[in-house]
């Protein structure tokens, strides 16, 4: 469809690090529930966002057990984002900048996770309609 | 044709150490060598990543030296050898006492108020 546009965006900041993430994650989660298609390269700190390990925890400090704490894992929101996405008619497309995971040890990613380059970023934002970056400030 | 980028740096010296250059500096380069058009805007404490002479050498842990320390204006430098066009905002390095003289050779000054004219060339700006 000619209204269904292709958004790069560019992710910087670990997880639990920065509201700037998760402000990030509703942008393209509004992107992709209108079935837009989004790229999502994830750089420096950001590629632990996808790391599979991540593993909720109860808090005492709330009076919650694991289970009523609930506590959100950012990988699975990523999942569920690509599945809204698949169910919207688009596509949520999730990079991590494979010398960035190297470096941390993070590459055990949920599926559907892909390892790539600069050049990949740039090849996806050329075949983009815009790209934002959301950096670590 | 590719879009013109422009890659605005404004956040400086976060992480150099360990990443022993800049990150987006670094990320220029990787995306020029795959055939981007794309430049640079040095902004803010970024426009120190142009100035002559710096050392960051000398770090020691332990007895573990680092044997690599970042080399910004170096790598600003050859940015500028491979035709990245380097605009450092005058206003910014003035601010913070720095004259021409103490900046690598082949900057594009721009001037604080010439920011709008000068995204007006580009496809994209991307502020890191």
């Amino acid at each position: 469809m000619a209204d269904k546009k292709t958004l790069s965006v560019v992710l910087m900041d670990a997880p639990y690090e920065s509201a700037r993430s998760t402000t990030a994650f509703r942008i393209i989660d509004a992107a992709v529930r209108r079935g837009h298609t989004v790229k999502v390269f994830c750089y420096e700190g950001a590629v632990a966002q996808a790391f599979v390990k991540q593993a909720p925890h109860a808090n005492a400090v709330h009076g919650r057990d694991l289970a009523a704490e609930d506590h959100p894992n950012p990988k699975d929101w990523i999942a569920a984002m690509m599945a809204a996405a698949e169910a919207a008619g688009g596509k949520l497309e999730w990079m991590n900048c494979g010398l960035c995971v190297d470096e941390r040890g993070v590459g055990e990613v949920i599926p559907g996770v892909t390892r790539g380059s600069p050049v990949d970023l740039w090849k996806g934002a050329e075949a983009s309609d815009n790209t934002l970056v959301v950096p670590t400030k | 044709m590719a879009r013109k980028i422009l890659n605005v740096v404004e956040v400086a010296y976060r992480a150099t150490i360990e990443e022993q250059d800049d990150t987006v500096v670094w990320i220029t380069h990787a995306m020029k060598g795959g055939g981007a058009d794309i430049h640079m805007l040095l902004r803010g404490n970024a426009v120190s990543y142009a100035v002559k002479g710096q050392d960051a050498s000398g770090l020691s842990f332990g007895g573990k030296a680092q044997t690599q320390p970042p080399r910004i204006e170096e790598d600003v430098a050859k940015l500028i050898g491979k035709g990245v066009e380097v605009y450092v905002v005058e206003d910014d390095a003035a601010e913070r006492g720095l004259e021409r003289t103490d900046l690598i050779e082949g900057l594009k000054p721009v001037s604080r108020a010439g920011l709008p004219k000068l995204f007006a060339q580009f496809d994209q700006i991307w502020h890191w």
